[in-house]
């Protein structure tokens, strides 16, 4: 029964949804704030490659070394988005050019590629990984087993983290303030919020989540490192936040579909069904550009509540 | 009797502008205080700076006899100072409650809405501002979103309360509600600072005015020792030196060139800037539209450049219709269009001078064949007018945006009388220039005058309307209020009916 197929690819699509909703509720906190990070890929990959390199070189007991890993892989990502803070929030920079230059400079044939290769960090394998568990030992019991409780810690803290951020953005003040932040700086200002303060905060938390995401990649999906190996789950997790509407709950729901989409290929080959595998693998990136192409004009983007001030650098002396 | 607010030398400087130049001002605790002045003036400037927004150049702010510096508009507010922005400061898609509790540094870290919404009740109760707390910003009506933005600076617990242009959005009812609970909170021994450049109302809501001009004090005076035409007279000001120019030949005024028969067109958030506007300009003739910016000055410009579209109405030019809304159909009937902002509307600021001469007639023969455009043939052209107007640049390719605001409006003025027109829109053709350009360009309307081409020319500039005008008409809300002969027109009339005040026998 466990090997249906349905059973597979629920369990595959949360198993690999779960990398896209860090990046993409990292997204959200930072396009909340009215900020747009397009060096997602970018700042993913970073956090990839440098968890890798954490997970085979910090010394002590396995899961120490994970945990270190994950942090680490997290902290390259808030400093790579610090970087997108400084241009897009101090210097108020296009925000669209200043994200494609992040990804450009730390993508697959950039910055993340040049760590690979002089802490070779593919040369070898990562040994310590962040493994699927086995709940409660429930991980074989019918349908529910491998779908809920046979995936890893991560998406069990990806679990806690889409009520965390609900309730943060939706029921506290500073959640209100973010919002505020988002539609209308003059507002947030005229009310004695810190604008800089709250973009600079939730473009590097963004940032922390998209390094999260792509710790995910190199530690749990493939083990190991590959150059580019995020394959543009950036650019699904940016389609992903405007496809949740800018909330949690309903992009998490989305970044299942996403991962369904992603394992399809692989579920369908190992079962012999004859489909093109390019086809397949397309279909992720396909979805992506119908989300975009649906919901870009400027209608469609105020209705289904963009911030409004997303991507408008904030200055106050202006007249 | 204590100052609430005293702001001693307030010194703002803007590129190219001093907003604020030494302005001083003295608020008395429990009074409504009017701050009157013409759109420059200063008003906005100085309470932005007290709202701490903008930080003076110079000079000092007292609350309560008490040195302040404010870096923030926090720290404004924690001093007791609430802002109602003219452009309101709310969040759209956020509920009234939202909106009230924002940014209230001692709410609790979870909201609670129930109790924010029975606080706006009761402060909407208190002082007559009746509005839903749990409604969306964007769902209110205008007066309801101000009554939001005046229950925010309350809940803050603000003494002194700052209403910059309150009325401009609020009808005559709605209006005299906000008159009362003004009134409600100086009686509870709130401070009230009123901008406006309304006549009547200040004289009807005020304890005291102060008049700015030119971002100076005027000076101060007792409301109930004056009157709207005192009060307009300082707001304008006297005429210093008054000459009116004198024209070779006069306006042939049998020949109109342009007629607008009852236009009416919206602005841009939709509402009805125009109101059946009826007027003829003659050949030759310079008609004066004098009136306080945001009166449908723009809206007026625009509907007869074709920049947009009438609500109903229409326009001719020597009797040709112009199709209403098309900007190309304006230009082939000879309208040329000196536009108020003439770096974003009238040139394309970081295109090259030579490309923004051609802006107009490229699509003639001279300057391109087959659609492609003939470079040399534009260059010529360039070198031409560059040299006709005196434009100072240093060569024909220096984007426009580099040049001196008086060398911006010559190539403005150069492009569009190249054209040959019959009719020209002038909106501020001097704003923001400096002696010799404001010469300049003066001396070249009047050219173009005594060529037979008609003008309107629509400033806020009182002294250039009479130099310049064969004729003024006054715009107020939208409707044109008066009309008089230029050389019958008397600056007292005319600020009294561009403040909104009638005249007896004088309007219309």
């Amino acid at each position: 029964m466990n090997s249906n197929i349905f059973v597979i690819i629920a369990s595959s699509a949360i198993f690999y949804g779960t990398p896209l909703f860090f990046a993409a509720l990292g997204g959200i906190f930072t396009e909340r704030s009215g900020v747009l990070n397009l060096g997602v890929e970018g700042t993913m990959l970073l956090g990839g490659v440098s968890g890798a390199w954490a997970s085979q070189h910090v010394p002590g007991s396995a899961w120490f070394t994970v945990l270190a890993a994950i942090i680490i892989g997290m902290a390259a990502g808030a400093l790579t988005s610090t970087l997108l803070a400084f241009l897009c929030v101090t210097l108020r920079t296009n925000q669209t050019v200043a994200g494609l230059a992040i990804t450009i400079f730390a993508g697959g044939v950039g910055l993340s590629s040049y760590f690979a290769n002089i802490w070779k960090v593919a040369e070898a394998p990562v040994d310590r990984q962040v493994r699927r568990l086995d709940v409660f030992g429930w991980a074989d019991a019918p349908v529910v087993g491998p779908i809920l409780f046979n995936q890893t810690i991560l998406t069990y803290l990806s679990w806690v983290l889409v009520v965390l951020a609900s309730v943060y953005l939706f029921r506290t003040r500073f959640g209100l303030q973010l919002r505020a932040v988002g539609e209308s700086p003059q507002t947030a200002d005229a009310m004695g919020i810190n604008v800089v303060k709250y973009r600079y905060l939730h473009t590097i938390l963004g940032g922390a989540l998209a390094g999260l995401g792509g710790v995910y990649y190199s530690l749990a999906i493939v083990p190991t490192w590959v150059d580019g190996m995020t394959k543009g789950a950036g650019w699904i997790a940016i389609a992903l936040v405007i496809f949740g509407f800018w909330r949690p709950s309903i992009t998490l729901i989305g970044a299942y579909l996403f991962g369904a989409l992603q394992s399809l290929s692989s579920t369908l080959k190992a079962r012999n069904v004859q489909i093109s595998g390019d086809v397949l693998d397309a279909l992720p990136f396909f979805m992506t550009i119908v989300v975009l192409v649906l919901v870009s004009t400027r209608f469609a983007h105020r209705r289904l509540g963009a911030p409004a001030a997303l991507g408008v650098p904030y200055e106050r002396e202006e007249r | 009797m204590t100052s609430a607010v005293r702001m001693t030398g307030i010194v703002k400087r803007f590129p190219g502008v001093v907003a604020n130049d030494g302005v001083d001002v003295d608020i008395r605790a429990g009074e409504v205080h009017a701050l009157l002045g013409e759109n420059g003036a200063g008003k906005s400037t100085l309470s932005n700076i007290l709202t701490g927004l903008y930080r003076p150049d110079e000079g000092t702010v007292e609350i309560n006899g008490q040195a302040m510096q404010f870096s923030s508009p926090r720290d404004a507010l924690d001093a007791g100072i609430g802002m109602v922005h003219q452009h309101f400061r709310l969040v759209s898609t956020f509920t009234v409650a939202e909106n009230v509790v924002l940014g209230e540094p001692d709410s609790p870290f979870m909201m609670d809405q129930s109790r924010v919404a029975q606080q706006v009740e009761e402060l909407s109760n208190r002082y007559g501002l009746a509005v839903d707390p749990s409604a969306r910003i964007w769902q209110l009506s205008v007066g309801e979103q101000q009554r939001v933005e005046i229950i925010k600076v309350l809940y803050r617990g603000a003494k002194v309360l700052i209403l910059d242009e309150p009325t401009a959005v609020l009808t005559p009812i709605e209006a005299d509600a906000l008159f009362k609970t003004l009134r409600a909170m100086v009686a509870e021994g709130r401070t009230v600072i009123f901008i406006s450049h309304k006549l009547d109302e200040v004289m009807k809501v005020s304890d005291r005015v102060t008049v700015l001009r030119g971002g100076k004090t005027v000076g101060t005076v007792e409301t109930a020792n004056t009157n709207t035409r005192e009060l307009a007279s300082l707001m304008v000001g006297r005429s210093v030196e008054f000459n009116r120019v004198t024209r070779s030949n006069p306006a042939d005024v049998s020949h109109t060139v342009l007629t607008l028969s009852g236009v009416s067109a919206r602005d841009d958030r939709g509402r009805d800037a125009l109101h059946g506007v009826s007027l003829t300009v003659g050949r030759g003739e310079i008609v004066g539209v004098a009136g306080v910016a945001g009166n449908g000055q723009r809206e007026l410009a625009e509907a007869i450049s074709g920049m947009r579209a009438l609500s109903s109405g229409h326009i001719d030019v020597s009797g040709e219709r112009v199709q209403s809304g098309r900007a190309r159909s304006a230009i082939a009937k000879g309208v040329a269009h000196i536009p108020e902002d003439r770096l974003h509307t009238g040139l394309a600021s970081s295109h090259s001078v030579e490309d923004n001469l051609a802006l107009k007639n490229y699509r003639s023969s001279s300057l391109s064949k087959f659609r492609v455009l003939r470079r040399k043939a534009i260059r010529a052209q360039a070198t031409d007018l560059v040299q006709n107007y005196d434009v100072k640049t240093p060569d024909t390719v220096t984007p426009v945006r580099l040049l001196s605001g008086g060398n911006v409006q010559k190539v403005l003025l150069a492009r569009e009388f190249s054209s040959l027109p019959k009719v020209l829109i002038a909106a501020s053709p001097t704003r923001g220039l400096d002696v010799g350009a404001i010469e300049t360009v003066r001396a070249r309307l009047v050219e173009a005058a005594e060529r037979g081409v008609g003008i309107l020319l629509i400033s806020e500039d009182l002294d250039e309307i009479m130099s310049l005008a064969d004729r003024i008409v006054v715009m107020y809300e939208g409707r044109l209020v008066d009309e008089v002969a230029a050389e019958a027109a008397d600056r007292e009339r005319l600020g009294l009916t561009m403040g909104g005040s009638t005249v007896s026998g004088g309007a219309r």
